[in-house]
């Protein structure tokens, strides 16, 4: 079990054809991830590396070959539109990886999606998700630092959960599934519905979330956590020292008030029962120690 | 993107939100001028991106057009340093003249993405002429908000509710629901993230009328509004954090002495947060990006050896697409060209990180190559 993508994971790439969609499909497919197609409008009939077919909209993709994932590269004009296309072709579960979609486009998706409730996105500005005792990875994460096991991961940050899952991997502490939900304002899936899917997932048995400053959604996991996860949670939040008021390079990492900043955070997460991972270089050993004590 | 009060007053007044009647100069001449059309009693303003500016003394009223030349004067040429700003302030080089509006009672008006909301909300709040969160903390019962529908805009309904929870005369309902609608469109038709008006006054012959103004634009939507691109005044900016926007890389500079080269936000957040564990100081923040080339390293790293208060440097990468080789011949070349030679700490992980070392090793830099996070932060520790 995992949360998100696994064995039945049929995979559809959006924006295959172009330089980082290729790159990450062909890296996908190494490490086991059914690829069964393409998207990319305007060369509909060709094949990706001799053998994914490659359509010109997703809903040829679904009907063709039974996609019901997709993975999309599509540049951030245009990422909107490819969100809304796989919601629109019936794509359950959608993984935007996209960087620099503008904030009011993500709103207009975010309603449509409000209509279309079994639709889980991922992202966007994101790395997307990998659970590798399923040999599946739907991202841009190395696939290699991963080892199968049943720790869940998840965070709003691309390299740093990279970080963590190769000190968490280096202790012989393996993953379920590590998602990330994305740096931007507005994303698809929260800390709380990722921590919602791994509360049903009885392989996951503990969790370590990863925030950051701005907004208010590690406080809604921590509300989450404390009445309703019994599963044990280290958590780890950045930007400590990061100034009030300036964009921290994800759109969503901007302190704008009390509420937004990292203590106000830490404090929401220990309230709530959660092990505080107290610098980028222990998240490895928190997690270890959390184990050993609530797990035994 | 931040713009200048009188751009964002010109973008107002378009969708027809009241703004005072001004204009904009650059000598004392113009000001002069200008303050003569208005009728002599005018508002001096400076044209700063930093809130703040009527404590530090870029605001003067002004009774004659005489007094306006004066006030010019003093203000031109020098920079503005307002509790927003660094030490070192921000130039003037531009000043709104605008007419004194009698005012009888001061409002606040913002659009602003909410991401609990997952969209846009507008607060609106009858104590105006202050910061909204001093007013939220103090007295809450006096900031209201209402979440529009993405797709129906802001509805009149939510625009009366707004003007009878702030506890507006009768007569100023409907001028104010249609002032709050009119900016709802512009913030979400010109990609903004940010309308604020405050204070919006009631004036004493009881009109509405915006005598401040901001807009934050989305620069992710740039790309969409040309004509708003060109607003952009680099003058405003830190002169490196402008360098890095042109060249694609995000940084951010601080005060301390550690320069970070860090790739993914997060990851580089913690290198600083790490830093500071150990009781130095960062000097920046700098994602450079998941897909740089050695061109871009060499460029990030120029920006970060262009901070003077730059004594050392941690590098903290973990190779993904971006290659560690990658990373260790930008860093070269930047010493090169900049002929600096800091001592660095580096930590690389992942792709080619074995030719990266060896690119750093034979480089003849001052380089500490450490494996881990933890390593990285004893080498800080003093």
């Amino acid at each position: 079990m995992s949360i998100l993508v696994d064995r039945d994971t049929r995979l559809v790439v959006q924006g295959i054809t172009g330089r980082e969609g290729g790159f990450h499909a062909r890296r996908c497919m190494d490490y086991g991830t059914k690829v069964v197609a393409g998207v990319t409008p305007g060369r509909g009939g060709t094949t990706f590396e001799n053998k994914v077919p490659v359509f010109n909209t997703v809903e040829q993709a679904v009907r063709q070959t039974g996609a019901n994932t997709s993975l999309i590269f599509v540049p951030s004009p245009f990422a909107a539109d490819a969100v809304a296309e796989a919601a629109d072709a019936g794509i359950e579960t959608v993984l935007c990886i996209t960087e620099g979609i503008p904030v009011h486009d993500m709103v207009r998706v975010a309603r449509h999606l409000e209509r279309r409730p079994k639709v889980r996105l991922v992202g966007p500005n994101c790395p997307g998700a990998i659970s590798p005792g399923e040999q599946c990875k739907v991202g841009i994460m190395p696939g290699h630092i991963h080892k199968p096991g049943r720790v869940g991961v998840v965070s709003r940050s691309g390299t740093l959960t990279y970080e963590a899952v190769g000190q968490l991997t280096a202790l012989g502490i393996g993953q379920s599934t590590c998602v990330g939900i994305g740096g931007d304002p507005i994303t698809g899936l929260t800390f709380v519905d990722v921590l919602k899917m791994f509360r049903e997932d009885p392989e996951t048995e503990a969790v370590v979330l990863i925030g950051e400053i701005g907004g208010t959604k590690e406080q809604e996991a921590a509300e989450y956590i404390r009445k309703e996860f019994k599963k044990p949670v280290a958590a780890f939040i950045v930007g400590a020292t990061a100034p009030p008021g300036k964009r921290m390079g994800h759109a969503g990492a901007i302190i704008t008030g009390k509420a937004a900043t990292a203590a106000a955070k830490v404090e929401a997460l220990r309230g709530a029962g959660c092990a505080i991972i107290p610098s980028p270089a222990d998240i490895g050993a928190t997690t270890q120690q959390m184990l050993r004590e609530r797990l035994g | 993107m931040k713009v200048h009060e009188y751009q964002a007053k010109a973008l107002m007044a378009r969708y027809n939100v009241p703004v005072p009647h001004g204009k904009v100069a650059a000598t004392p001449q113009e000001a002069h001028a200008i303050a003569q059309e208005l009728g002599g009693k005018s508002v001096v303003k400076a044209q700063v991106h930093a809130g703040g500016r009527g404590k530090a003394g870029g605001i003067k009223l002004v009774a004659t057009p005489q007094e306006a030349a004066q006030a010019a004067g003093a203000l031109l040429g020098t920079r503005l340093v307002t509790h927003q700003t660094g030490p070192d302030g921000v130039p003037v080089r531009r000043l709104l003249i605008e007419e004194a509006a009698p005012v009888a009672q001061e409002l606040y008006l913002a659009v602003l993405v909410d991401p609990a909301a997952r969209g846009p909300v507008v607060i609106a709040s009858e104590a105006g002429g202050m910061e909204i969160e001093e007013v939220a903390a103090h007295s809450p019962a006096k900031v209201h908000r209402v979440v529009p529908d993405p797709v129906l805009g802001l509805m009149p309904f939510q625009g009366r509710s707004l003007a009878y929870a702030m506890g507006l005369k009768a007569e100023l309902v409907r001028p104010f629901s249609e002032l709050a609608i009119n900016l709802y469109r512009l913030f979400v038709e010109q990609d903004c993230t940010l309308a604020e008006v405050n204070p919006l006054v009631v004036t004493g012959d009881g009109r509405l009328l915006a005598l401040d103004g901001k807009l934050n634009l989305d620069d992710d939507a740039l790309f969409r509004h040309k004509d708003l691109e060109q607003l952009r005044d680099v003058e405003q900016e830190d002169p490196l954090e402008a360098q890095a926007a042109d060249a694609d890389v995000r940084y951010v500079r601080l005060d301390g002495d550690v320069g970070c080269l860090v790739n993914g936000a997060g990851l580089a957040m913690a290198t600083m947060d790490m830093v500071s564990r150990v009781g130095a100081k960062p000097a920046n923040f700098l994602d450079v990006g998941g897909s740089a080339d050695d061109a871009k390293v060499a460029r990030a790293f120029t920006i970060i050896l262009g901070d003077p208060n730059v004594k050392r440097v941690l590098v903290n990468v973990f190779g993904g697409i971006l290659r560690c080789d990658v990373v260790a011949r930008g860093i070269v070349a930047a010493c090169q060209q900049v002929g600096k030679n800091p001592p660095m700490v580096v930590r690389m992980l992942g792709t080619n990180v074995d030719e990266g070392r060896q690119v750093l090793r034979g480089s003849g830099l001052n380089v500490t190559l450490v494996d881990t996070l933890a390593e990285a932060a004893e080498r800080l520790r003093r």
